[in-house]
């Protein structure tokens, strides 16, 4: 058998598991009507005033998006631990944290792409500015990966468990703090018109620190998780 | 005489070793419990600008600084025992848990008994607070992971890894917390810069080395049914006078 490099091994996990994403794409759309139905409740809990809904909007539209990955995460790994696929992807001669990887990127493109270009429609909701979106965005595009990246670690290591997704939750949430600080942080900013330029710094920081580790980590877990 | 360095490395030495230590650790927490509560209630002064409600923090610093402590001394336990591969590092880390997380709660409880008075509010979103409270969960978390898998050898090593991450990650939660809540409302209440009184001193030393010892107590107490627990179809266990007593009274 001809050996991967390890970009087109990346390139084919994450191409398989966008088919199967594509294949059953009710589970894809669930988590998208989620996160707007969640948004969406927030009004009507708070009530309509046009500041105060401003005013929330990036913490609002955070947390759904933290909320809506966290409900995604489960089915990660669990499909490919069912129907054995997992086993057989930990016996593959190449490096199992790429493998992870491209599951990670697959994630994300399925769960967080989407809320990124979901959240300009929610933002004009709350009436939030032109500007404030864009930055909101760009704050979700930084983020919503690092919360895919992060989310594996937990998914790995509560595979097959029972009341796994609870737990998951409960393992994952408060390690994905930072990057709500600082996701609604650089909205704050902006609408305060000061310089959002260094919380998204930050963010990109934690984005390639989690690049870097969470791979290996995650590769770790699952080892943990299937011996 | 060489020395054996790892003897009490095996479960099966430990617990013998850990059993002598418990009571004189329990016994000497006891002692300075009581010499610091004593200094602390009737030999340190009223605080001028707090009054008798500074008195709280004999109990409410120690525990802080014993929650994070522990936690890093637990992360670093179950390091060493993902690292290589041994079976007490495991045990002690998960006997460590719940006692960090109850100072960990004791802290947070006293400081909300403590602010309602002094800032007039149960609970302030203060970067410390926040960051005390997701330390709690990140104990909870620990646990209950360890707890809802079966297998202790894979429960072991999964509570490890998240460990790791979770140690990690605090000075990470830290900052953009403090960050956070300077940005937000900026400097909140701060100790004020009076140097503390000898005897204040001398009051909050002795209730943090009552609490080490207390922690050292209680997590030896804990390690020790964790072994008898995870080694009871051993020869060993069977043999301890306790248990074989136990068995011949049935």
């Amino acid at each position: 058998m001809k050996k991967l490099s390890l970009f087109s091994l990346l390139v084919l996990v994450v191409r398989r598991d966008l088919v199967l994403a594509m294949r059953c794409r009710t589970d894809v759309l669930t988590t998208l009507v989620f996160f707007v139905m969640v948004v969406s409740l927030f009004p009507l809990g708070v009530g309509p005033e046009a500041d105060m809904l401003r005013k929330i909007a990036p913490g609002v539209l955070w947390v759904a998006a933290l909320l809506s990955s966290m409900l995604s995460l489960g089915r990660l790994f669990a499909a490919d631990h069912q129907d054995g696929t997992l086993e057989q992807m930990l016996l593959v001669p190449q490096s199992l944290a790429v493998l992870v990887l491209g599951k990670m990127v697959s994630h994300w493109m399925v769960s967080g792409l989407p809320l990124v270009l979901l959240a300009p429609v929610l933002g004009l909701q709350f009436d939030m500015s032109v500007e404030a979106i864009g930055v909101l965005m760009l704050g979700l595009l930084l983020g919503t990966p690092i919360l895919s990246m992060l989310g594996a670690i937990g998914a790995a290591l509560t595979l097959g468990l029972r009341g796994g997704g609870v737990l998951l939750s409960l393992l994952v949430l408060p390690l994905c703090i930072p990057v709500l600080i600082f996701g609604t942080g650089a909205v704050g900013a902006v609408t305060a018109s000061l310089s959002y330029s260094s919380h998204l710094s930050l963010m990109g920081a934690m984005f390639v620190l989690a690049l870097t580790f969470t791979p290996w980590v995650t590769a770790q877990a699952l080892r943990i998780s299937m011996e | 005489m060489a020395i054996n360095w790892f003897k009490y490395s095996a479960p099966t030495t430990f617990y013998g070793l850990a059993g002598k230590l418990v009571p004189w650790f329990a016994v000497a927490s006891a002692a300075l419990f009581a010499v610091g509560l004593y200094i602390g209630f009737a030999v340190a002064p009223m605080d001028a600008t707090q009054g008798e409600f500074y008195r709280i923090i004999f109990i409410h610093v120690p525990a802080s600084i014993l929650s994070m402590f522990l936690y890093l001394i637990m992360a670093g336990y179950a390091a060493l025992g993902l690292i290589f591969n041994t079976r007490l590092s495991a045990m002690m880390a998960s006997a460590m848990a719940p006692t960090g997380a109850l100072f960990a709660f004791i802290s947070l409880w006293t400081g909300a008994l403590w602010g309602k008075p002094m800032w007039g509010a149960w609970w302030v979103w203060d970067a410390r607070m926040t960051s005390e409270l997701i330390l709690l969960f990140l104990y909870l978390g620990f646990i209950a992971l360890h707890s809802s898998i079966d297998d202790p050898r894979r429960a072991d090593r999964a509570a490890a890894l998240l460990a790791i991450v979770g140690s990690v990650n605090v000075p990470i939660i830290y900052f953009s917390v403090k960050w956070w809540n300077t940005l937000h409302q900026g400097s909140t209440i701060k100790f004020s810069g009076t140097s503390m009184h000898i005897a204040m001193q001398q009051a909050m030393f002795t209730m943090l080395a009552a609490c080490w010892l207390y922690a050292i107590a209680v997590t030896l107490a804990r390690v020790r049914s964790i072994i008898l627990e995870r080694e009871k179809q051993t020869k060993w266990v069977s043999e301890l006078p306790e248990v074989a007593q136990g068995e011949g009274k049935q």
